[in-house]
Formats: structure tokens, sequence, C-alpha cells
């Protein structure tokens, strides 16, 4: 510009905000994360203080099996006389906690694994990925079904299968986001300049991936709460008699006709946790969506 | 608009095949006018330039043309009149007749505007089948023999059936050409059709065109951000800037004596073949759409800028023969002043016999069994710029990065100062880190947009150590005055830069540990003129000032003149011929160099005629 | 903004190949444009990769299944029996699971005898695995391709419907809709519709698809029908995401673009230039949710009570019943296969660059 003068200040855009929590803040702007947020807080704060204020010990037979409302059971009760609001308010405990694990696992897992393959590229990336071509050759709820078949189900082997379910498909897309940076030249830069592959793969590269790792991390944990209910349902929960949705679901099925209460409840429960958790995931899609189309100079 | 500004009165034409008047272009959710008060005519079988940078709004006239707006954008007046038809007014379904069979397009990039899914015969064949310009399926097979034969494709079966992406570059944009000119229309609009092309296949599609145009008797719009190529091209040029058209008369009339100052200063900004020039780009940046300011859109930038200039829109006016131009001052400017870089170039010429700073020996390196370059050998003396020039294909940012220690080299060694380097640039020393700087191609791939300008300029300071953070702030703080940024860009992400800021960051980047040599990869190719003339501007300007070395990778010939003291030409993984700039652009000895310069659009005195390339479009081998 | 994608400059990120950099980044080579006739063999061979490829996923597979149910650490007879169970029946039940012999041994055993068509006998049953799960397999086989049969032409319908009308208010609505439905568990779907359509509000199907033994499932259309809808409920919001997604993107293309500029009919243009494009990605979706179908009637026929593989594959889960939950898994893990490559082959035809790079 050989001194011909600077451009003015004015046309400086206000000093930016990370780029990532740019995203979650307009993420936070959208009606639907906001109700997805909102569903999942409800039902969250339902599992964690639910136990506290039940009227009636979960497991405590206190009136005829699958008899209807009254002041004792408000919900009636269900097919072995225990209080189906009691066992309501108990029962989201084991399945969130369960798939929040499952699916923290898997995630970490899943993007360490494809971040390595992307950066990798050649041989080590082929066996990456061959490797998770054989995890993902089973549904997912085949993986686990196998796991408890002969040891029975227990919470760790609930939640180690989930997660090695969970763990390839997000290594995939992480993968997928992290092949079209590791070629940019910022990445070259940073080699350029000698650093070390693990700092230029967690400091260069994950930033840039972050959009749609966090979307699939939510679409994760929503499939791990759809499994763990799941596994319930068809009467696989580390305890078979305990109050858990899935189980409450399986066992009041038959009596629905007379006793609907002991179905209905959970399963709203259950549908409203995944509908919330996808409302989140669709959200910071979007979010992200929008930071990626503000990118490109107008 | 009632008069239709600047069409040439060369008597004994018929009136003009389009008339537009008044053109309108708005954001489709408010945000104001993506381009305004657009007015031409075309005569048939002329060619009107219409040239501008990123963002003037040319490609949405265009588009415009054939009653389309991309999505969020809308026509909202003017009128568009290709003979009796007013083109604006059209129903879809009318439109889809006029389309493809009176008024055509051809797309900026083919590569992506064929569809990948059909071959190309089909893809000729449905346009004739859709505006039913041939009675049988025979009659369309001979049109497509004869439409392919017209663009030098060859004809054979083989060819048509193949897909897109089995053909070379220039020949799918001649299928997209043939496409354009099968059913004879009576307007083509070209959208930078040869941007993504080889000098050489270039000046042949350019010369198709104008044979095409001439013989067919088709009125053509011919979009180009290169002032160069049109010069070559077309008859009568319009300029547009911020939406407008600022300037509009004879091409060669308008080159050689601009009237519009922006016009003037685009005009300094070409890199022309004929002489060591220096380069002065347009300091500033152009007003992206809905942001700009009341009045002249220039005024910002303008050097003859006037209080009132910034109240009212200056109406185009007469300023020669069938010459206008929207500025009341535009008669009133004399030479562009090219400021204190003018005498500049004089001063640095590399002293000469000191010890190479940076040199390469017998480099090979490749893919596997694929050997890219064969053996180059060069040095750079201290204080040296050295331009590396060759086409696409010919291995020079595959050198330039074995140089830097991002793609080792199969055989050949690096010595910098006299030591030899590892092939990676893990492996090598700190200081050689430090001292060999490298600035990339692109620079919307070459700065992490997660990150803040100052951490992307801090990161070698922070990578190779030494110092605290606020000597490192402090020095990021001087280079970015160095590159002509203001320090409150330290707190931006790139995506709020334009193209030439994000450049002068990454220029900035690699200025901040001091090197001694810089390796320039095209680091203009992304840019717009004006933009690239302000770089080149800097780099000399560094230059000088810092000492440093330079490698200066291009693929444009022409660009050399304004920055080199020595050019290396290479073709085919090889060095063809080194030697002074001037030595080379005046007196090129190899016969490949010739062509190069012989094919290369230049601005010549008088807008010089292209040559048209005999050859298919592949550059021939290097002579031995 | 529009005016953003015009002229070279202004489309950052996208550097026109020829002046950008150089060839050998963007272009390895190994993948060097070829004529159109180097395809034929190209696929044949591209077949047989995948094909080898398919059947070592299978036999890792069978490892990782086999791994899992008798090669854990602990007594599988101690485990499916119960602490309480007498020495004489855990000696028997190691004897006819051979855990006597070597680890690897028992693999190979048992692979020799899956490849021999001799899948074992039930514990719970007693009887041969085969003759226990040949009515389910039809049974299970039917429910998926009426699935399928429904599921995918409505997605993809769907997807392409709500991408045309894009920002319209179909495509919003329906998006809000498929967004909720994609992430209901299958058991959640199913026990719904049986309390909507069974037992509490209205009674118009019946709530359990129950078969006859030797009944087959397509001589009663209505007891299909809650758990062919659970499956389509299951599977095509999501492939109608993904559907729509590639049809939006295609439609944004360059040549979509073209092709409207050429004057072509609009049916043509969505037909025959955007359509085929949008279909590649699409096909690897439709065979995940194929895929998926077989894992999700593990479920449906559970919540149905219909008597097919998936509910033989819970009941056998439940019982430690080792050799019908070996065969069943490898068996799901087959079609999975088997669907990811015909998706994998189908992607290919429909592509033509890419069947030019085999
Ligand atoms: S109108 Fe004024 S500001 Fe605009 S170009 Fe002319 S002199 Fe410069």
């Amino acid at each position: 510009m050989s001194g011909t003068g600077l451009p003015g200040p004015a046309w400086l855009p206000a000093a930016g905000q990370a780029r990532g929590a740019g995203a979650l803040r307009a993420a936070l702007r959208l009606r639907r994360t906001r109700i997805g947020l909102a569903l999942l807080a409800l039902l969250t704060a339902l599992a964690v203080l639910g136990p506290h204020v039940a009227p009636h010990s979960p497991a405590a037979f206190i009136a005829r099996p699958d008899s209807g409302p009254s002041a004792l059971a408000p919900l009636g009760t269900d097919y072995l006389g225990q209080d189906v609001l009691s066992r309501f308010l108990s029962g989201g405990g084991a399945i969130l906690a369960t798939a929040f694990a499952a699916a923290l696992g898997g995630v970490i897992a899943g993007v360490a694994l494809g971040l390595i393959a992307a950066y990798a590229r050649g041989a080590l990336d082929a066996l990456v990925m061959r490797i998770l071509d054989v995890i993902l050759a089973f549904p997912p709820i085949m993986l686990a079904l196998v796991a408890v078949a002969t040891t029975g189900p227990s919470t760790w082997i609930l939640i180690t299968a989930v997660a090695i379910t969970t763990a390839p498909r997000v290594a995939r897309v992480t993968r997928g986001a992290a092949q079209p940076v590791v070629v940019r030249d910022f990445v070259a830069a940073a080699e350029a300049l000698g650093l070390p592959r693990w700092r230029i793969v967690i400091s260069e590269v994950l930033p840039s991936t972050l959009g749609p790792v966090l979307v699939e991390a939510t679409l994760r944990l929503t499939y791990a709460i759809g499994l763990i209910a799941s596994l319930a349902f068809l009467g696989l929960a580390a305890n078979p008699n305990g109050a858990n949705w899935g189980t409450m679901i399986q066992q009041n099925q038959t009596a629905l006709a007379v006793q609907p209460w002991g179905v209905v409840l959970p399963i709203t429960a259950i549908a409203l946790l995944t509908i919330g958790t996808g409302l989140i995931g669709d959200g910071i899609a979007r979010a992200f969506a929008g930071l990626d189309r503000g990118r490109e100079p107008g | 608009m009632s008069a239709h500004p600047g069409h040439g009165g060369q008597g004994g034409h018929p009136g003009p095949a389009v008339i537009v008047t008044g053109l309108r272009v708005e954001m489709a959710h408010g945000g104001g006018d993506i381009v305004d008060e657009v007015s031409f005519s075309i005569a048939p079988g002329e060619v009107l330039g219409l040239a501008g940078e990123s963002g003037s709004g040319k490609t949405t006239v265009g588009l415009a043309l054939l009653g389309h707006a991309r999505r969020g954008a809308r026509v909202t007046g003017g009128s568009v009149r290709v003979g009796a038809i007013d083109v604006l007014s059209l129903t879809d379904r009318e439109l889809r007749e006029v389309r493809g069979r009176i008024i055509s397009y051809v797309p900026q990039d083919p590569a992506a505007a064929l569809n990948p899914a059909l071959r190309v015969g089909t893809q000729l064949r449905e346009v004739l089948r859709a505006h039913r310009a041939c009675a049988s399926a025979r009659e369309a097979s001979e049109r497509i023999v004869e439409m392919l034969r017209e663009v030098a494709l060859p004809a054979e079966p083989a060819f048509i059936r193949r897909y897109p992406h089995e053909l070379s570059g220039g020949q799918q944009q001649r299928i997209a050409l043939a496409m354009a000119f099968a059913c004879r229309p009576r307007l083509v609009v070209l959208d930078e059709p040869t941007t993504g092309l080889d000098v050489t296949t270039q000046a042949h599609v350019l010369a198709t065109v104008r044979k095409l145009a001439a013989s067919h008797q088709v009125a053509a719009l011919y979009i180009s951000h290169d002032l160069a190529v049109i010069a070559g091209l077309a008859q009568r040029l319009a300029v547009m800037y911020a939406g407008r058209i600022v300037e509009v008369g004879a091409a060669a009339e308008l080159l050689a004596a601009a009237a519009h100052p922006y016009t003037r200063r685009l005009v300094a900004a070409i890199p022309r073949l004929t002489g060591q020039e220096p380069l002065t780009g347009i300091p500033g940046r152009a007003p992206a759409p809905g942001d700009r300011p009341p009045g002249c859109a220039f005024a910002p930038r303008c050097e003859l800028a006037a209080a009132e200039c910034r109240t009212a829109m200056p109406a185009l006016a007469v300023v020669g023969a069938a010459h206008l131009a929207r500025c009341p001052r535009a008669a009133a400017g004399g030479a562009v002043t090219t400021g204190p870089a003018a005498s500049r170039m004089a001063g640095l010429a590399a002293p000469a016999g000191t010890a190479p700073v940076l040199s390469a020996e017998r480099i090979r390196a490749g893919y596997r069994d694929v050997t890219i370059v064969k053996g180059v050998s060069l040095a750079i003396a201290r204080g040296e710029c050295l331009a590396l020039v060759g086409e696409s294909g010919s291995g020079k940012t595959t050198f330039a990065r074995a140089i830097a220690g991002l793609h080792p080299p199969a055989s050949g060694r690096v010595l910098l100062d006299g030591q030899p380097l590892a092939a990676t640039a893990r492996r090598r020393p700190a200081e050689a880190r430090r001292r060999m700087q490298y600035v990339f191609q692109n620079p919307y791939g070459s700065l992490n947009p997660r990150r803040t300008v100052r951490q992307i300029v801090g990161q070698p300071l922070r990578v190779l150590g030494g110092g605290t953070r606020q000597a490192a702030d402090r020095r990021v703080a001087e280079v970015l005055e160095q590159v002509s940024l203001p320090p409150a860009i330290a707190r931006c992400y790139p995506d709020q830069l334009s193209g030439g800021e994000r450049q002068r960051v990454a220029i900035a980047r690699a200025l901040v540990s001091a090197p001694a040599v810089l390796i320039c990869d095209e680091v203009t190719s992304a840019l717009d003129v004006s933009v690239q003339a302000a770089i080149v501007e800097l780099l000399t300007r560094l230059r000088a000032d810092l000492g440093l070395a330079i490698l200066f990778i291009t693929h444009n010939l022409p660009l050399v003149g304004s920055i080199a003291d020595r050019v290396a030409v290479m073709a085919h993984g090889q060095v063809i011929e080194v030697g002074a700039t001037r030595t080379v652009l005046r007196h090129p000895s190899a016969p490949y160099t010739r062509q190069l310069i012989a094919s290369a659009p230049a601005l010549g005195p008088a807008g010089r005629a292209i040559p048209a390339w005999p050859g298919r479009g592949q550059p021939p081998a290097p002579a031995p | 903004m529009a005016s953003a994608r015009s002229g070279s400059p202004e489309r950052p990120g996208k550097v026109p190949a020829g002046t950008a950099g150089d060839e050998a980044r963007a272009d390895p080579p190994g993948a060097p444009r070829g004529p159109a006739r180097r395809a034929r063999g190209g696929v044949a061979r591209f077949l047989l990769r995948r094909a080898l490829m398919s059947a070592a996923v299978l036999a890792a597979v069978s490892a990782v299944v086999f791994a899992a149910t008798e090669a854990l650490p602990g007594d599988p007879a101690q485990a499916i029996l119960g602490r309480s169970a007498s020495p004489q029946a855990l000696a028997a039940l190691r004897r006819q699971l051979r855990l006597n012999r070597p680890v690897l041994q028992q693999y190979w055993d048992w692979i020799a005898g899956l490849l021999h068509g001799q899948l074992g006998m039930s514990l719970a049953a007693q009887e041969p695995v085969t003759r226990l799960l040949a009515d389910r397999l039809v049974n299970s086989g039917f429910l998926v391709l009426v699935a399928a049969a429904f599921s995918i032409p409505l997605s993809v319908a769907l997807g392409c419907y709500a991408a045309w009308r894009r920002d319209r208010a179909f495509d919003h609505g329906s998006s809000i809709v498929l967004l909720v439905l994609a992430g209901l568990p299958e058991f959640v779907v199913g026990v719904l519709a049986v309390v909507l359509l069974a037992t509490t509000v209205l009674h118009v199907l019946p709530a359990v698809s129950y078969l006859a033994p030797g009944q087959r499932p397509w001589s009663d259309p209505s007891a299909l029908a809650l758990p062919v809808a659970t499956l389509v409920i299951a599977v095509a919001p999501y492939v109608a995401r993904v559907m729509r997604a590639s049809m939006v993107e295609v439609m944004e293309s360059d040549y979509v673009e073209m092709a409207r500029l050429k004057g072509l009919p609009e049916r043509t243009v969505l037909l025959r230039h955007a359509l085929p494009n949008a279909l590649g990605p699409v096909f690897q979706v439709i065979a995940l949710n194929l895929a998926y179908l077989a894992g999700g009637i593990v479920v449906v026929e559970y919540v149905f009570a219909y008597p097919g593989v998936g509910s033989a594959l819970q009941a056998a889960v439940l019982a430690h019943d080792l050799p019908v939950v070996q065969v069943l898994a490898m068996l799901i893990a087959g079609v999975y296969v088997a669907a990811n490559l015909a998706a994998d082959v189908a992607t290919i035809l429909v592509t033509p660059r890419m069947r030019g790079q085999l």
C-alpha cells in the first residue's frame, strides 16, 4: 500500500469471539435448541430428584396388582402391586447414567481414532478403518446382546458394549470432517514450523472438526439412551427387577388395557428425552452450518 | 436511463442485438442492491467485455441477462431486451424456451458445470432436443459432430461417449462452448470461461470464442476479472465497481486512456510483459453489497475524492467518443501517481558473487511411481528475488514444498547457509525453520479459521520458542505494521478479512521470526489484480527494508517482470531456462519460453491481439 | 451473498484447478484420467476386492462373536447354569459346548460346523438350531422386505420433495416431524402404536402379531401392519433426512444451475441431472438402514410377539442359549455386510467418475 494511507479502522469488524463458542451461542438462540435443552434438563432433574420425592419405595408392594389410581397410589399399581408413580420417579437414573457414560466413552475413543486415522493417512488409516468396519458389521443392539448372552447384563458390560458400538460411528464422522482439514495449508504451515504431530492434531485439526463432532456426539447420546432403554425393555437391565423405565414398559405391557399408566409414563419420558437430545443436535448442526456459510466473504 | 450509453457508432451495423437498461438486482431479504443502474447494449457479432474485481457484481449481471438470479438475490428492476424479447418479463416457461436457444451461458468452471454422471454427448444432445433444434436424431448427431469440429475437439464416437472427468480442463470448456453455440443463439454470456486454464489453453479457447462470435454474428458478453484477457478479445469494455458500471468505452481507448480513477488504478495494477515496471495496488478494499457508502462507492479509496462525491452517486457522463465514465472529475485526472515504490526496484539488485543463502541440488521428488520434479538445482543469493515460472503440472509447487521440508524429496539435497538440511521440516534444527519461511498460495486455506490473527501470526514465536508473551505480542504488532495492517486486526478471525488482508496476515506470519528466505508459492494467484499488485508492492518493499531473499513461484509470466531479479522457467519437472528477468522476458532462448510469452495475454501499448495457439492445448515437450 | 459466487477470486477455497498450485497435491497420481474402456475390467476387479474384503470382515466378526460368547475369562458353563448347578450337569454342558478343548480348536470346530451347515443344537429347546430357525427366518425376511419396500420409496420421495420445496412450509414441517421421529427407539414407537391403535385409544389393529405354527406371515396382513409401520417409522426419517441433504447439495451445484440455464424442462433437471447424483450417498444410507432393519427386528418382533429370528435372539440371550445366539449373530451380521456391499456396488454404478478411478 506504499504509504497511500491505511484504510481507516471504520471497516474493521467487531472483534470476533472464539468461533466454536460463537456457534454454540448461535445454537442457543435457536428455538429448537432451547426446547431440546429444556426437555433434557427436565428429564434429568426428574431422574435425579425423582427418587427423593417418591411417595413409596419402588420395591414395596402397596396394593393389589394392576389396581387403578387411589389415594395411596395416585397412578395405580403395577403388575406386582408396586406403586407406578414411585417406580416412575425412581426409574430414570439408571438409564440416563449408563447412557451418558457409554456415549461419553464412545465419543472420546471415536474422536481420537478418527483424528489419528485422518492425520496419519496411508496404512495406519486403512488399518484403523478396517478394524472399525468389523464392529460396524454388527447392528448396534446386536453387539450388546452377544456381550450379555453368556454372563448376563452388568452395568459395566452394558456401558462397554454401547461405547464400542458408538466409537466407530463417531470415528467415521470425525475422520470425514478432519480429512479436508488435514490437507489445508494451515496444517502444512504448522508442519513447516516443526510442530509435533500430536499438537498439530489437537490444536490445528480438532477445532475445525468440532461442529460435526458435537452434532454426532448428541446423536450418539440419543442412540445410547435408546439402546440402553431397549435392552432394559428386552429384559436385559443390570438389575432385572429394579425400577427402570425400560423394564417398567416391558413388565406392564400386558396390562395395558387395564392400567395404561405403567407404560404411558415411562414411554413418554423416554420419547421426550430422545426428542430433546435430537433437537439439541439439530440446533448445533444448524448453528455450525450457519458459521460455515458466514465464512465465505460476501 | 433513457440513453444506451456508449454503443459504438460503427456505421452499417444493424441495431444492437441486446439492450440492457437500468438493471437492478437486490438481496432477496433486504439489505440493499447487489447491482444497480446497469445499462449497455451489444451489437451482433460484437464482444463486450465486462470487467470487475471480486464482489463487483459482474456475474450477477451476466446471470440476470438469462433471467436468472442465484439464491439470495432477486432481479427487481430494469429491462433486458434481446431482439423483440423482454427477458425479465417472461414466464418461467417462456424463459426455458429462451435459455439455451436465444441466450446461452458458458460457465466459469466447466469441471463443476458439466454433469459428472452424464456423457458429454448426452449433455450436448439434450440442448438440441429441449429446443427442438433438430428434426431427427440423426440430424442431431450430425449437428453434434459439426459443433465439436467448430470448437476443435475430436468428433469421434469414442470422444462423444466420454464422461466429463475423462476430459482435460480445456476440452471441458470447449464442450461448454459447443453447447452454448449449439442452437445459434443471439447472445452468449461467457462467465470467466478461461479462469481455470493454463495460458496456452486459454489462448486457444479465446481464439475459438472470437471466431464463433464473429462467424455466427452472435453478441457476446465476456465477463472477466482479467483486463488483459479482455483487451485481446473485446471490442468494447465496461468496468464495474461495487455493483455499478463506472466506465464504458472502446477497449483499446479505455485501456490506453482510462478516465475513471478506479479504472486508472486498475490498469496500473496489471503486470506487463514489456518491462520491469513497478506495480501499484489500490489501498483499502471494495465495499460489500449492503455495506456501500452513499455517493460514489469508490470515494473512500479515491485520491481525487471531493466532498460532493460522498453525498450523491455521480451519473455516467460522456468523456470521449462513445466513452462514458461515472465520475465528474474523470477527465481532470492525469496519470496515476505511482508513489515511492517506483524507484525501489532500481536500487534492488542482488549483490553479485555472494554465497547463496539457499540452494537446492538435483532435487527429485514425486509420488510413489510418478516423478514430478526431475533433478532441479537452483540457488538464491542473499537478498535476491528469484522467480520460478511454470504452468500447472510443471512441478514447481512440489519443488518448493520439497525445499520447505513438506514433501521429502526422493534424492538431492537442500542447503541453507551452506548447511545441508534434513528432508522433513520436523527434523530440521529450529534455527533453520526460523530462517526459511513459506507463504502459501491460498490465503483462504493457509490461516486456521478458528484462531485470531494474533494467534496465527504469533504461532512461529510460540513454536520456535523464546521470549515472553508480551514480547511476542509486541513483535506481532510490529510485523502487522510492516505488512500495512492496522493493529486492531490482531483480534479478528480470518473470515472477517478480505483476501488481500488474509494474504498480508500470512506474510506477517512468515516475517515474524525474522527469516532470511521467503518461499512464496503462487501467493497472488487467488487474489484480484489490484490486490495482487499491492502484495507485490509489499514484497518488494520488504525486500528493500529487510534484505530478504525470495523464491517467488508463479504461473504468471508478466508478473515476474515487476518483482524478480532472475527467472527460472520450469516445465515437465525440469528447469529449461534461467537468466536475468529482463533477458528472459525480452530475449528468451528456449522455444518453450518463447511460446509461453507469446500466449500470455498482456496489455500491450495498444491492446495486442492474442495469437492463436496451433496445438491441442498441451504445452510442447521442452527442448532438450 | 449472491455475488460471492461469481468470479474466480470470489470463490475462495475453490481455486481454479489449473492456475492453482500444482497438479500433484490436488490430484494424486495413480488415479490418472483414463479412457472409459479401463472401467470394465476395473469394475470386475473392484467387485472381487470388495467381496474378499466382506469375507474378511465376516471372518473377523465370527472371531468377535466367538470371543464374546465363549472365550471370555470365566466358565461359560457355570455362567449359563448358575451357581447351583450340579457337577454332572456342568460337565455335560462343557462337553456339549466342547469347552474342554483348546480355545483355537473350539473356534475352528465352530467355524467348520458353520461352513458345513451344522449349526449345532439349541441348549434351551434341545433341537437342532436349523429346525428351530427355519420358519422364523422366512417370517423375519418377509417382515424386513415389506418394511423396506415401504420405507425406501417413501423416504427417498420425502427427502427429494422436501429438498425441492426447500425452505417452504412442507420442508420446515417435515424436517421437525422427521427429527422427532428419528430419535425415538423402535420399542417406543411400537408400544405407542399399540397404545394408540390396538389397546387404549383405538382398537383397530391387533396388538400382537402371533402366527400359529406353520402359518405364513402373508396370510394375515392386518397382523403385519403394526410391526411394518414401526420399522418404517424407525428407518424412514433418517434416510429421508440424508436424502434431503444430498439433494439440496446437488440442487446447489453448478451443473444443476447450468442445466436450468440451458433451458431444460424442470422435470429433466430434477430427474436426469439432480437425482442420479443425489442418489450416490443415499445408497449407502439405504444399505445402512436395511442393515439397521436387520437389527431393529429384535425389538420390534419382541414388542409384537412376532415369531421371527429377532424375538428368537431375545429369548436365546435371556436363556443363555449360546449356539442359537452365535448363529443369529453371524446371520444378522452377514445381512449387514451384504447390504453394505450392495450399496458400494450401486454407488459405483451410478457414479461414472468413481468407475473411472478404479
Ligand atoms: S466520483 Fe469522486 S470519489 Fe468517485 S471516483 Fe470520481 S473523484 Fe473519485
